[in-house]
């Protein structure tokens, strides 16, 4: 890889919990790499598994997930949904063939600011470290979408 | 082809000193479907919202993105701004240029690339958006307030008596709380039953309280302005209506010998009871577990002597659901247990007691009828040590917060004791005094200038009992740690305040949200302080945080009016953030197969069966419908949807694949 390599992250964060920690990371003004875009949902039980891979597809060298602790979700249980999806988007990802390090499932409240920089700087140095996604761009190409 | 304006905020410094803003809005403009981009110093000033509705007006806008601060401080500013420009508030989306990139990067290039993109990914979302309509739901104007202490008293006399019914549920068998356990109050020493009792009267008389007392919140079902709450009456073994509370059967019972939760552990009861004499309601429980009866079949004494043949020994528990516009938690709070400290015994030594114990000892209607003696052989005790922080303050304890009213009410102990037993000996083990509040600092001054009470800043490390005396071993940190070394016939511990029993399973049971410590949390902790994360329901009292019986009553009138404030209105407006389902012209009607993994996702009981039928009323298929009125929006049965027939307004697939699309 070449030193220049910028990974593209794409997190989809849930808006109670961890959109609010990442609000607080800015008003706690604690610095990290500006490589990744948020994404808005409502609770992490909304993501489905055809939001990460659309999100590779359009070059997304790494994907976070990040939602309410389990126990504090806004919506009672729309986390526990996403934890249980996780386990099975897992295996599916696996049988597919798409690197299982790509995707990081994390909890993050909405008083762990500095704990949002740590993620996102923790996986953006990961995903560096393992370079582009070039396998799952390369079907982009082919024409599959 | 979409019209959409993008406005770039600089907040000032906030986004212009990191972000290039004029280039970002450069950029944007190229975006497809862009018809108007400008950046401004403060888009959320009047001149800022000015600027955009003519914006709107000139350009004929159809979406406006605004790259501002985070959504979730003036979303609802510029959905207002853009409402009254003639486009509807749904049209208008935010990009977090503040809090998410100007905040957080360093000024570069790769800082306004992201700004830029951040921007690139709403105007794709907006192209998706459409038009959405507030949804309007009835109000149910009842109030229900979980917690008969002060706090909650308080509460329901507010609102009974702005017009509203309210119903007010406690736990154990009398109203009254913590505050009727209480000898007297600080800073004034103004006995706590005569100012408590009147207002326990006035709850338990108004016309528009109803008491539910021995009873629990079982669950709550639905959302702001409709909740329906099923609230179980345990049984008291006895018919209310028929009882004159006499207290004939109290006087017959013949097992006296039971520890009086009332008294803390200090006195006994009877197994049929009313926990004090003032009680409200004035009518008696049978203690199951206590009661001979219950125990050997045999007995029946209470039955026996009831004038009214009151007694129902079969009687069950009753659930009771009720229709509920507002609920306001005060369920207060519980004290550490002596038991907790290895270093003070473990609770075995009888003549080490808490503060709520002491409270009992120094009242008149307690167990020694306002006499000081001590509990293990009832002489009078002539030396008392008090150690305030028991627990407070102190990680190892899991209690790293302050308890906030044990600085107040150990100064009063002392001084209570002082005025009973006025050659007693008082000393104070402290921390810190912390006593800010009105006239607070002066009361402990009292304690220390006018009625000779002891104060040692430091901790006690250890107390053993030798020779009949306490010996309480600690040490003077304002001596340079000297060790000091009291011998005393009582100790007092000021415990840590901390959540009550079970406060986690009722925050569950609401989806209210709470802290570490299992107190409720607030929605914000400066500007929303009685509101919970959950429309509807409001916080009053130590249920919340510690605070003292003032603090409670000034939170307890708080929700009061944000309840009122609610009922004042004969509809809600709701955000129309929902979900709903597909539905099209037939042969398929939905893409809905009627699987209804849905309705095992949600977490509301939203998701109800419709059938559509043919014209001759046979059913040509089952599909999911969406209630408006109890969907939050969270998406989760759109995620479990196997065939993509339900969507969310607000967060489609439309709209986020739209957002992806633009990576």
């Amino acid at each position: 890889m070449t030193e220049s390599f910028e990974p593209k992250i794409t997190a989809f964060v849930c808006n109670w919990c961890t959109y609010a920690g990442a609000d607080l990371t800015g008003t706690s003004r604690i610095n990290y790499q500006s490589n990744v875009r948020v994404l808005r949902v409502p609770c992490t039980g909304r993501i489905d598994f055809m939001l990460l891979m659309k999100a590779f597809q359009k070059g997304s060298d790494g994907v976070i997930v990040s939602g309410c602790h389990p126990n504090d979700c806004h919506y009672t249980s729309g986390n526990y949904h996403a934890r249980r999806r996780w386990m099975v988007y897992k295996d599916l990802m696996d049988f597919m063939g798409v690197d299982t390090n790509r995707v990081t499932f994390s909890w993050v409240s909405a008083a762990e600011g500095a704990r949002w920089a740590q993620l996102v700087n923790e996986v953006t140095d990961n995903i560096r470290n393992l370079g582009p996604y070039a396998e799952y761009k390369a079907l982009a190409v082919a024409g599959i979408e | 082809m979409s019209r959409i304006g993008v406005f770039t905020c600089h907040c000032g410094e906030n986004i212009g000193a990191t972000v290039d803003c004029a280039k970002v809005a450069e950029m944007c403009k190229h975006v497809p479907g862009v018809a108007h981009s400008v950046d401004y110093k403060y888009m959320c000033s009047d001149p800022g919202q000015r600027m955009m509705q003519e914006a709107i007006k000139e350009h004929n806008l159809d979406g406006v993105v605004v790259a501002a601060c985070s959504p979730r401080m003036h979303e609802p500013t510029f959905r207002r701004a853009v409402s009254n420009a003639g486009v509807n508030p749904y049209m208008c989306e935010m990009a977090n240029l503040r809090e998410h990139c100007s905040w957080v990067h360093e000024k570069n290039d790769a800082t306004t690339q992201k700004a830029a993109d951040l921007i690139r990914v709403l105007v794709e979302k907006i192209k998706h958006n459409t038009p959405l309509y507030p949804i309007k739901v009835p109000v149910t104007k009842t109030a229900m307030v979980v917690g008969g202490g002060v706090a909650g008293i308080q509460v329901a006399l507010d609102i009974a008596n702005g017009g509203h019914k309210v119903i007010l549920v406690e736990k154990s068998p009398s109203i009254g709380g913590h505050m009727s356990q209480l000898s007297e109050t600080f800073p004034t020493l103004d006995c706590s039953q005569c100012i408590l009792t009147p207002r326990m009267v006035e709850a338990a008389q108004h016309p528009n309280i109803t008491l539910m007392t021995y009873s629990e919140v079982e669950k709550v079902d639905g959302f702001i302005g409709n909740f329906k709450v099923t609230v179980r009456k345990k049984a008291r073994k006895l018919d209310e209506k028929l009882c004159t509370g006499c207290g004939l059967c109290i006087q017959k019972c013949p097992n006296k010998k039971i520890s009086d939760e009332f008294n803390e552990g200090l006195g006994t009861r009877t197994a049929i009871y009313v926990p004090f004499p003032q009680a409200v309601p004035n009518r008696p429980v049978i203690d199951t577990l206590n009661c001979t009866f219950y125990k050997t079949g045999k007995c029946k004494v209470c039955e026996k002597v009831c004038p009214t043949n009151a007694i129902r020994f079969e009687q069950e528990d009753e659930l009771v659901t009720i229709d509920i516009g507002a609920i306001v938690l005060a369920t207060g709070f519980k004290l550490m247990k002596t038991e907790a400290f290895p270093e003070y015994g473990y609770g075995k030594h009888k003549d080490i007691i808490d503060g709520m114990q002491f409270e009992r000892l120094a009242s008149a209607s307690g167990p020694t009828a306002g006499v000081m003696k001590r509990p293990s052989d009832g002489k009078e005790p002539e030396t008392v040590v008090f150690i305030a922080c028991s627990g407070s303050r102190d990680r190892s304890k899991g209690v790293p917060y302050c308890s906030k009213v044990c600085c107040m009410y150990t100064a009063k102990h002392a001084m209570l004791y002082k005025h009973k037993v006025h050659s007693g000996k008082a000393y104070v083990f402290y921390m810190d005094i912390r006593a800010a509040g009105k006239d607070y600092d002066e009361f402990v001054r009292r304690a220390i200038e006018e009625d000779d009470v002891k104060y040692i800043r430091g901790r006690v490390s250890k107390i053993y009992e030798e020779d009949g005396k306490l010996i309480v071993k600690g040490a003077d940190t304002l001596m340079g740690g000297e060790p000091v070394e009291i011998k005393a016939d009582m100790v007092v511990l000021a415990t840590a305040v901390q959540s009550n029993d079970r406060s986690e399973e009722l925050a569950q049971t609401l989806h209210v949200s709470y802290d570490t410590y299992g107190f409720f949390a607030e929605a914000h902790p400066k500007l929303r302080p009685v509101e919970t994360n959950t429309g509807g329901i409001f916080l009053a009292g130590a249920c919340q945080a510690p605070r003292d019986i003032p603090e409670s009553v000034a939170q307890a009138s708080a929700a009061a009016s944000k309840v009122l404030g609610l009922f004042s209105q004969d509809q809600l407006t709701r955000e129309p953030i929902v979900a709903v389902v597909n539905r099209q012209a037939g042969p398929t009607y939905s893409y809905c197969v009627g699987c209804f993994l849905c309705q095992t996702a949600c977490p509301y009981q939203a998701i109800e069966q419709e059938q559509i039928l043919a014209r001759n009323g046979e059913v040509i298929k089952t599909i999911a419908r969406i209630n408006p009125g109890l969907c939050q929006g969270c998406g989760t049965c759109v995620a479990t949807c196997r065939t993509k027939a339900i969507d969310l307004q607000g967060f489609s697939n439309e709209q986020l694949y739209a957002e992806i699309m633009t990576l």
